[in-house]
């Protein structure tokens, strides 16, 4: 191998990391330019980066609802969405609390067995298991009348219920990291240990806990299969992945407008990754200076 | 603290959790299983027909099916393209990223982390869209490319959906570009590691960058290169979303076996007791691959 100049390297390595860089970001680039631009350049054979007249008119059609016949807005689908979302995010929070410190602070018969349980839980395939959950929601009737199959709730469980498993793995790693030291200096002053429990430890982990509801939010809020599934007859009841799909399918391949609902879809997980991703990287940090 | 006054406490915290997850994810497990040896269809659903049990008579089935071994051809052979070029893929940018300044590398690991951010479901409908065959931006440039890479006029209006082999070439892509940037920011972190002085000493001894990662960066990574090929093979093996959105309904030759099975139980007239069987096939598959999973992390401490 000839001695390649450390300059020359350092050039090499920047255009490939641009290269890679680029590549990466164009279906997304691609996907916003589209929605902003009118059908005439949607649809020519020879497409173009950037609209050449960008226009609105594909944002308001997801907005207005026009696209789907009855007319529903997309702010129907996104209440559905966070509605669900926020749900599990704050059951599957809770649980998940209650257990990391189960595990990170006691000793119990089949602890080590319920931690294999909950590795091997994550690996259930959702698409053979929503043929039960199906047919289950089908004959439960908690209300007497109509069963859980087209309702909001029936999902909200079943995203708590799968969110679970990596959460409580999650947080159990900040619970962990409290050093058990201040819970006992305040049971030594006489806190109890629910006091200890609200006082203490909740405001730790509190990094924590919003770690895994980012985590919990992105799978609640993009989660098909189930919502695919149970939610058939209704489309007023659509979360938005839900809505994106049957938009897809239906729109007679009104790309420009297909592009704009996912724009609009995709923005909250984007803002959500890339603040999270610079407040576990800080608090990483400030724990270890503090050390 | 409170271990000494509460004995029960440990189990009482970890109710909910057992509750919810006993429920809604273990049960129907075994009821999969349960299904699968039951004439299980929309009679018995209704009600109008009482279930019975007929032993392995859904497994006979689906044995002697060829569209069973055809799904289940297409699971692995997707599987066995698309994890080591995950894996290659998210290592190289994983090893690019360590090497970088950092303006740059923000930037690349900025562009990765929204291709992680994205929804499966956007995912899929733009890769859709990229590749359509009516002013999709795919097939424009290949027919601009030259001769001697294979571009040319006969791209123009080329279906990447309606043959096994365009369509699961685009899933992989698709997959590719949702999965790598997983794997770059694992093997980066892995890489923050290595203390640098083992890598300054190889090259100090002339060791060249090919001999340095597998000499030094792999047997010091090994055990996350051992998870993430394991996670790589259950996601890739249990794809769906992506496959249901590209391939849509109805093209069986292009089912992969989630697919076959999620279609044997929805799409009328819906076949549970198969349905089940099939899922159960699927699920066995990747439990076989979870156990070496498990027993890696407890390997490594994780079960502590």
């Amino acid at each position: 191998m000839t001695r390649v100049s450390k300059r020359t390297r350092k050039i090499g390595l920047n255009t490939l990391a641009l290269l890679v860089g680029l590549v990466t970001l164009f279906p997304i680039f691609y996907m916003v330019s589209t929605a902003f631009k009118p059908a005439t350049e949607v649809y020519s054979l020879t497409p173009h980066l950037l609209p050449a007249h960008p226009t609105l008119s594909n944002f308001r059609t997801v907005l207005n609802g026009s696209a789907l016949s009855p007319a529903i807005t997309y702010w129907t689908f996104l209440k559905n969405s966070l509605y669900v979302t926020l749900s599990a995010v704050v059951l599957s929070a809770g649980i998940a609390l209650l257990a990391s410190i189960a595990i990170a602070r006691f000793r119990f018969r089949f602890r080590t067995t319920y931690l294999i349980m909950l590795l091997i839980v994550q690996m259930l395939p959702q698409q053979a298991l929503v043929i039960a959950l199906f047919i289950d929601y089908r004959s439960w009737t908690p209300l007497g009348t109509s069963n859980m199959l087209d309702s909001l709730s029936a999902l909200i469980l079943v995203y708590t219920a799968f969110a679970l498993p990596v959460t409580i793995w999650m947080l159990r790693n900040f619970v962990a990291a409290v050093p058990r030291e201040l819970e006992e200096a305040a049971a030594l002053d006489g806190a109890g240990p629910y006091k200890i429990y609200w006082k203490i430890l909740l405001p730790l982990v509190a990094p924590g806990l919003v770690a895994t509801s980012v985590f919990a939010f992105i799978f609640a809020y993009n989660e098909f299969v189930f919502a695919l599934t149970f939610l058939s007859v209704d489309t007023r009841k659509f979360t938005l992945p839900l809505y994106v799909d049957y938009f897809y399918g239906r729109s007679g391949a009104n790309w420009g407008a297909i592009m704009a609902a996912s724009t609009l879809f995709t923005i909250p997980p984007m803002l959500f990754f890339l603040i999270a991703r610079r407040r576990m990287a800080s608090g990483l940090v400030a724990g270890a200076v503090k050390g | 603290m409170f271990a000494r006054r509460h004995h029960l406490a440990p189990y009482v915290l970890v109710i909910p959790s057992l509750l919810a997850i006993g429920i809604l994810v273990i049960w129907p497990t075994i009821q999969i299983f349960e299904f699968s040896f039951q004439n299980y269809g929309l009679a018995q659903l209704v009600g109008t027909v009482p279930k019975q049990w007929i032993g392995l008579s859904n497994y006979s089935q689906i044995l002697h099916d060829p569209e069973f071994w055809l799904s289940l051809r297409l699971s692995l052979i997707f599987a066995a393209v698309a994890v080591p070029l995950t894996l290659i893929t998210g290592t190289l940018v994983g090893l690019l990223l360590n090497r970088l300044g950092r303006r740059m590398s923000t930037f690349v690991a900025g562009t990765a982390m929204l291709a992680w951010a994205t929804p499966a479901v956007t995912a899929s409908v733009v890769f859709v869209w990229l590749a359509n065959p009516d002013g999709g931006v795919v097939d424009w440039t290949l027919s601009k490319l030259p001769h001697w890479l294979d571009g040319g006029a006969h791209w123009n209006g080329y279906s990447w959906t309606n043959a096994p082999l365009p369509a699961y070439t685009l899933i992989v892509l698709l997959v590719l570009w949702q999965s790598f940037p997983f794997v770059a920011v694992t093997v980066l972190a892995g890489l923050k590691t290595v203390p640098s002085e083992l890598h300054e000493s190889a090259r100090v001894d002339g060791a060249g960058p090919w001999r340095i990662f597998w000499r030094v960066t792999y047997p010091l990574l090994k055990p996350i290169f051992l998870v993430l090929l394991l996670l790589s093979i259950i996601w890739d093996f249990g794809v769906f979303t992506q496959v249901y959105i590209v391939i849509g309904a109805g093209n069986l030759d292009e089912y992969n076996l989630g697919m076959y099975e999620y279609q044997k139980a929805v799409s009328p007239p819906p076949e549970y007791g198969v349905a089940s069987a099939l899922a159960f096939v699927l699920t066995a598959i990747l439990l076989i691959i979870t156990v070496g999973y498990v027993r890696s992390s407890v390997r490594q401490g994780a079960v502590k």
